[in-house]
This record gives C-alpha cells, structure tokens and sequence, in this order.
C-alpha cells in the first residue's frame, strides 16, 4: 500500500537530469535551473519532515534553526579559519544530531505537542544567536566570502554543476529515506502516529524512534544549511527566521505530508512561487502563503498527492 | 487440563492502583500458572482493564509488585515487557488502520527481528535477509489465524470479527510466552466468537499461556481452565468454571444482593 514504485522513481530523475538542459534552450525559464537548486535545498528539508510529521506524526516549527546552525557551520570553519568546506558540512551536521537530541529528547519524551512547542522556543533562540553574536556570524549583516564547492580539482562553480551536485544529494537521501519507510522501522514510526499503545505494545520504543527521525530531519536540514551557504557564498540570519519554519510546513501541508513525493512536490511548488510567481505580490505574498495552507487543510487535507484520490472517488461515485 | 508444573509464569502481590482517590485495585493478590488458560470476569468498572494495564506496562502500579517467570516488571516500560514475552491485544481495536494485514503481523515481529537505521537506509544484505525472515514469519501467522488471503488489504477494510483476529495473530507474532486479550470476543456475532474461541485454544495448544477479560459467558465457561472474579478492584472468587458459576458472591456482584 505504502510502496514506491520504482518507474515514478526514474521518471523523476529523467526530469531531474533533463531540466536544465530543456530550461537553458527556452530564453524566458533560462533561470529556471538556479530555482531548481534552491528547491533541491529545500527538498533535503522536506524529506526529512514528512518523515518527522506525516509519518510519524511530531510536529516540528523549528527547523529554519537547523538549516541556519548547518549554514552558519560551514561557513565560519571556511571562511574564518580556512578549513576545507566538505568535513565542515559533517561537523554541522554532527553539531545539528547533537542540538537535536537535547532538544528533542526531552520534550519527545512527554506526550502530546511538546515538540512544537519546544522547536519554536528553540527557533527564536537559533535566530536570536545569528543576529547577536555578530563576531562569528557577522550580526545582522551576515557573512561574505564563503567558498564555492569543488571535488578532486573539480569546481561546482556554475550553476549548471552545482545543480546536479545538490540533486544528487536530495536523491541520495530521497532513497535512504523511502528505504526507511519501507522497512521496519518505517512500520514503527506509522504505527506509532496511529496508536502509541499498541506499538509500545508490541515492542517499539516509542521515545526512541521519535528522537532518532528527529535528529535525521535535523541532519538532513543542516546538510542542506551548508548546501546553500557554499552556493550563494553570502548568508544572513533573515534566511533562517520563524517564517521560514512555517515556509516548510507549508511546502509539506501542500504537497502532503503522509507520502514523501509531497515533500517533493511542496518544496518545488513553493520555491517556484516564491522566487518567480508571485514576484509582483511582494510583501503580500504572505497573504497568498496564508490562502493555500488554508484551502488545502479544508480541500485536501493528503495535499496535492491525495488530488488524484479524491478525483478517483467523484468517478466512483 | 493436567498442569505438570505448576509453575506460576505471571504473580500479583498485594498490587494497588489508585487514580487520585478511586481505588481502580486494592491489594490484589493474583497467579497464573504457566500453560493456562485463565479468565478475569467483573461487571464494568471492575478494574479488569486496569490489571491488564499494569501487567503490560501501560502505567506502572501504585504499590505492589508484578513478578513475570519469577522477575519483577512492574517498573519496566511497555515496550520492555514486551520484549521480555508479553502481548496484547486491546478491548477497542487498536490496529494500525493505515497498514496491510500483512504489515500489522510484521510489526509484531518488532521485538524479536530489528534492523539498525543506516541498514535499513542503505538496504545493506543482512536488512533484506532480515526483512525476507520477517515477512515470512508473519505469513505463516497469517496462515494459522486463516487471514492469509487477505494479507494485502488495508487493516482497517476488514469486518471487526476479522479485525479482532488481526490483532491476535499480532500479538502472536511477537512469539509471546504470555497473552492477554483484553475482550478478544466483544461485538462479535455467533460464528465468530467460535472462530475466535478455536483460535485462543489453538494458540493455547502451543504452549502460550493465555490471561483474558471477556463477558461472553459462553467463551469463559467453554476454554478457561480457572476464572478469577474482580468487583470493585478486589478478587471476590477464584476457581474452575463450575465452582465460578455456583459462587454466591459472584452472582450477587453480577445480578445484585436480592436474588
């Protein structure tokens, strides 16, 4: 039932492998690609939180504060001590799996929303630390001179090659992550959202799982933190604010968070708004955000992913 | 039935359960010996739920201690107590609705077959070994509940009698030493509380222990060895079918002092 094809798979990566090279022969979505990493960055996001949300069911609003502790590691050990920028992805990500343990293990712990309440406090701190502690992370003004990507000689330095790098990450994770659903530990956490008593009934320890998808999504949005500083070589704290939080759970509310090709589809969706369509809103494209969260928990509440269900049902009908 | 050893696998000592003021069990004292089939009956409120509660770790007891084969648990987790051979099922089903039948059953498997996280992410060949042993574990459970056909439907498309057998077969999975239903024949019709009451024995003729709640008078009487009586968190009687039914205090808490 929960299974993931294999052909949508490849579908997917042909389109994946395919879109810059169509987008650079149409002058008009010649930029398209540049969207596509940032959409790419925030698939490595998503992933992680349909799995902590609609899977396993913890609602987190503080995951701007991993991308931003992944994005701000890698950029003081590159740019103020000189260190080479891929083991400073790993220790952001080492320091993420830390931070969320300690956050997540207590509030985890409880039942109930305990962890929205505890990643929202913890957010504003986040946020609060990048804007105050301006001699490491340069205040408010952000941080410049964060170094480009390169492998054995090879530079990730136009667009092109940067978006397959990111795009070979979020495939990377897209699979270890639906190999967890579909294993074991993927019944686990589903059979938790349905009935805490009867998983810990039949053995699984509940506060564990919990923990341990919490640190992945935290892994995941850190990685994806330093995917983004070593691509726009610049970050400030207004990147990784509360609403940026809310930008993810909307990505995830859109494009529905019970299946792992919603956070796919949100997070595309989502970018391309932000960046491109609704480019003329400006400020009110809050207002817009606001509609859609509203009119797919009334409309659809599977997100985008449950549409063709729901239309499959009028023809029943 | 002829028990050789009289063994008690599950103990009660002077166990109390207090919700704030109410006393859902006041020093109870209770055994189960091992390859029985025993029975607690109680009007509602009885505290029957609550004793299956705190022997499968939901919350631990007020005072008192829970000695499973001669250790204690009464302080140990759920997930704990499961590992160590005790399953469940629940008086209002608790299947995992959003899952196959066949995947309901490989969740049970849960405490004796596990893969590690990176294992499962990376598919390394010790998880598909694994993953392959657990789904044929639960296939064969899938047999012996005679819900074999059915194991790619979603849990929760299944009629309640058949539910109801899901959940045995999951607690069975687990390949528990001792089971407690909790009502495994609520809302079931005539054939299906025979299907279920044939399961139960059949389960039993393996060597598990079963401890269950019912108020299905027929079942009791037909598959329990000994019956334990709860009114008001105490034990009022105790013994085989025959002297349950004859007791004059248990017909008094069922139908009231008068008659």
């Amino acid at each position: 039932m929960l299974r993931i094809g294999k052909i949508p798979i490849a579908v997917f990566a042909l389109f994946i492998i395919a879109f810059p090279w169509v987008t650079h022969e149409i002058p008009s979505i010649e930029h398209y690609t540049d969207i596509m990493i940032f959409a790419g960055i925030y698939c490595l996001i998503t992933m992680g939180l349909s799995l902590l949300m609609g899977y396993t069911g913890q609602i987190s609003i503080g995951h701007a504060a991993f991308y931003g502790i992944g994005a701000y590691t890698s950029a003081i050990l590159t740019a103020q001590y000189g260190l080479n920028p891929w083991p400073c992805i790993i220790v952001g990500m080492a320091i993420s799996a830390v931070i969320a343990v300690l956050v997540g293990a207590p509030s985890l712990k409880l039942k109930g929303h305990y962890l929205a309440m505890a990643t929202l406090a913890f957010g504003i701190i986040v946020y609060i630390i990048f804007n105050e502690e301006a001699a490491w992370t340069g205040g408010p003004d952000g941080m410049t001179g964060i170094p480009g990507l390169s492998l054995f000689g090879f530079e990730f330095d136009s667009v092109k090659k940067y978006y397959y790098l990111v795009w070979i990450f979020v495939f990377a994770a897209f699979i270890f992550t639906v190999n967890i659903i579909q294993s074991g530990i993927g019944r686990a956490l589903r059979a938790i959202h349905v009935s805490e008593p009867a998983a810990s009934a039949m053995g699984v320890d509940i506060s564990r799982f919990k923990i341990l998808v919490f640190v992945y999504s935290a892994v995941l949005a850190s990685l994806a933190g330093s995917l983004y500083a070593h691509y726009l070589n610049f970050i400030n704290p207004s990147t990784f604010d509360l609403f940026f939080s809310i930008k993810l759970l909307i990505m995830i509310a859109l494009g529905g968070m019970y299946n792992i090709w919603g956070a796919i589809i949100g997070a595309g969706l989502i970018t391309f708004l932000s960046y491109e369509w609704l480019y003329y809103f400006q400020e009110y494209e809050v207002i817009v955000y606001g509609a859609i969260l509203l009119l797919v928990t009334i409309f659809f509440p599977k997100g985008l992913v449950g549409v063709p269900g729901i239309v499959k049902g009028w023809f029943r009908e | 039935m002829n028990f050789v050893e009289e063994e008690n696998i599950l103990e009660l000592n002077r166990v109390v359960m207090a919700f704030g003021g109410l006393m859902a069990l006041s020093n109870l004292n209770f055994q189960v010996k091992k390859g029985m089939i025993k029975a607690i009956i109680g009007p509602n409120g009885a505290g029957k739920t609550t004793l299956f509660n705190i022997i499968t770790g939901s919350f631990p007891p007020t005072e008192g201690s829970v000695m499973f084969k001669g250790l204690p648990i009464e302080h140990l987790k759920a997930h704990k107590i499961a590992e160590r051979g005790i399953s469940r099922t629940f008086q209002t089903v608790e299947l995992f609705g959003n899952m196959t039948v066949l995947e309901n059953v490989m969740l049970g498997c849960h405490t004796r077959v596990r893969s590690s996280f990176l294992s499962s992410g990376f598919q390394l060949p010790q998880f598909r070994r694994k993953e392959a042993q657990v789904k044929e574990s639960a296939m064969k459970i899938l047999k012996f509940i005679g819900l074999v056909d059915k194991f790619n439907d979603p849990a929760d498309s299944l009629p309640l009698g058949e539910q109801k057998i899901l959940e045995i077969g999951r607690a069975l999975a687990s390949e528990p030493e001792l089971m407690c239903l909790d009502e495994p024949a609520a809302g079931l019709n005539e054939t299906e509380t025979y299907v279920a009451s044939s399961l139960i024995r059949a389960i039993n003729a393996k060597g598990i222990t079963v401890l269950l709640v019912e108020h299905d008078m027929k079942v009791i009487m037909n598959i329990s060895d000994e019956i334990a009586v709860l009114n008001y968190g105490q034990k009022i009687a105790e013994g085989s079918p025959q002297e349950i039914q004859n007791n004059r205090r248990v017909i008094e808490a069922y139908l009231g002092s008068e008659i």
